[in-house]
C-alpha cells in the first residue's frame, strides 16, 4: 500500500504529518513504499517500446522509479538531474500507484530522453570525453 | 501547498532559499515527445556484429576498442580473452550487447547506463559498481563487494559472491544463484537483492530500505535488519524475475526469507545538531 493515509493524501494536504515536517516546513520523503514492485500488466506502449528498444526483458532500472510528490504536485524525481520533474496538470492521474507509477516511468524516461534536457547542455560545456 | 511562513522555522531563520518563483521552463512535451535514445549516444544496430582479441590490449585499449566500434554502428560486441584485467567495459552509457568471452578482474563493467553484458568467466571485486542500467551476467562466481552502490538495473551472477554484496545499493536488482558472503546489503538504500542460497553473518546491516530474498539459510541479521512476509506481488515478481535468467529457487519462491529495514536506525524527524542549537 502506497500511504495508509490515502493515495491522493499528499496532493490534498499539505503533507506535513510530523512535528518534524511541521517545524521545517516541508515534507520529509520516504513516506510512501518506494518497494512496491511494479505491475507488468500495467506498462505503457511507450514503455514496451523503449525496453524493446534498449533489448531488456523488462523495465530494468525503470523498476526503482515511482510517482512522487512534491510542493503538493505529482512528481517524478530524475537521478540525472537531482531534482523533481512536475507532472503536467493536463495529464490525469488514475486512482492506485500502480498506473500512477507507469506514468511517472514514461515521463521521465521523456524527459531523459528529450536533447532539451539538462544534461545535454551541461555534457556539452563540461565533458571531458566524447 | 505549504506556506512556509507558518511554520517555526520561518521564524528561526532556516530559510534562505527563496522559494517562490523558482524556474518553471519547460524542457520538453510529455505528450508529444517519442525519442528512446539519449542525444549524447551513438546510433547502434543490434544486427551488426564484431569480435575482437583482447589478450594483446591493454584495458584503456579494449574500451578504446569497444567505444569505436559503437561509434561505427556496431550494437553486438565480443571480446575475446578478456584476461582478467581490470576495468574492463566501464563506462559504457549506450545500448549494446557485449559478450567478454573470459573473467575480468576488479571494477569491470562499473559504471554503466545501458548495456546488455554476459561474462562467460568469473570477475573480482566490485563488479558493475555504480551500475545505472542495463543487464550484466556472470555466468561464473564473483568477488566481493558485487554491485556495490548499483542504482538500477539487473545485475546476475550465477555462481556464489564475496561478501559486502551490494554494498550502498540504491536501486537495481542484484540476484546471486549460489551463496553470499558476510555483510551484504550492508547499507542498502533501495533496490532488490536475490539469493537463492546461503547469506553469511550480518546479512542487512544497517539497511535503511530495500529488500532482500533468500532462498537458503541466513547465518544471522544485521543491525536493524528484520525480517517481514512475503507477499503474492513478491512471489510474481520473483518468478517472473528469475526466469529472464534460468534460475530457480531451490525450496520454492513461497518459502524464500524476506528481509527489510526494521526503521529503527532513521533519524529523519530528528533534529540536527545545527537545529537544536536554534532552538536553545
Amino acid at each position: 500500500m502506497p500511504n495508509p493515509k490515502g493515495i491522493d493524501h499528499y496532493l490534498k494536504s499539505d503533507g506535513l504529518d510530523s512535528d518534524r515536517e511541521k517545524m521545517i516546513g516541508q515534507t520529509i520523503g520516504y513516506r510512501y513504499d518506494v518497494n512496491l514492485v511494479p505491475d507488468y500488466n500495467q506498462v505503457t506502449p511507450y514503455l514496451k517500446k523503449y525496453i524493446d528498444h534498449m533489448g531488456w526483458p523488462d523495465l530494468n532500472w525503470l523498476e526503482d522509479v515511482h510517482m512522487g510528490y512534491e510542493e503538493g504536485r505529482a512528481a517524478v524525481f530524475d537521478r540525472n538531474i537531482n531534482g523533481w520533474v512536475t507532472v503536467p496538470e493536463e495529464i490525469d492521474l488514475p486512482d492506485n500507484q500502480q498506473e500512477r507509477d507507469m506514468i511517472a516511468r514514461e515521463l521521465l524516461v521523456k524527459f531523459q530522453m528529450s536533447p532539451n534536457h539538462p544534461l545535454v547542455e551541461l555534457r556539452r560545456a563540461y565533458g571531458k570525453f566524447e | 501547498m505549504a506556506n512556509v511562513s507558518e511554520h517555526a522555522s520561518h521564524d528561526m531563520g532556516m530559510h534562505t532559499e527563496q522559494l517562490e518563483g523558482r524556474t518553471q521552463q519547460v524542457f520538453f512535451s510529455a505528450t508529444e515527445e517519442e525519442n528512446l535514445s539519449q542525444p549524447f549516444t551513438y546510433d547502434v544496430d543490434f544486427g551488426r556484429e564484431a569480435e575482437f582479441d583482447a589478450r594483446e590490449m591493454a584495458s584503456g585499449e579494449v574500451n578504446s576498442k569497444i567505444k569505436d566500434l559503437m561509434k561505427d554502428g556496431y550494437g553486438s560486441i565480443t571480446v575475446r580473452n578478456p584476461g582478467a584485467k581490470h576495468s574492463v567495459a566501464v563506462g559504457i552509457l549506450n545500448r549494446l550487447n557485449l559478450v567478454l568471452d573470459g573473467s575480468l578482474g576488479y571494477f569491470g563493467c562499473g559504471l554503466i547506463d545501458g548495456p546488455n553484458i554476459r561474462i562467460t568467466g568469473r570477475v573480482g571485486w566490485s563488479c558493475a559498481e555504480n551500475m545505472m542500467a542495463g543487464t550484466v551476467v556472470v555466468e561464473k562466481n564473483a568477488g566481493s563487494t558485487f554491485g556495490a552502490a548499483i542504482r538500477g538495473g539487473d545485475l546476475v551472477c550465477k555462481g556464489s559472491v564475496g561478501a559486502r554484496t551490494g554494498i550502498d545499493q540504491k536501486g537495481g536488482t542484484i540476484i546471486v544463484g549460489g551463496d553470499t558472503g558476510a555483510f551484504s546489503g550492508f547499507m542498502m538504500q533501495r533496490g532488490r537483492m536475490i539469493v537463492l542460497g546461503n547469506a553469511g553473518k550480518n546479512l542487512g546491516d544497517s539497511m535503511y530500505d530495500g529488500t532482500i530474498y533468500i532462498g537458503g539459510s541466513i547465518e544471522d541479521l544485521g543491525v536493524d535488519a528484520v525480517v517481514a512476509e512475503m507477499t503474492p506481488l513478491d512471489c510474481e515478481w520473483l518468478g517472473r524475475k528469475l526466469s529472464l535468467f534460468g534460475l530457480e529457487a531451490p525450496d520454492g519462491i513461497e518459502n524464500m526469507t524476506k528481509i527489510v529495514s526494521g526503521k529503527q536506525l532513521w533519524n529523519y524527524d530528528n533534529l540536527e545538531p545545527s537545529e537544536k542549537k536554534l532552538i536553545l
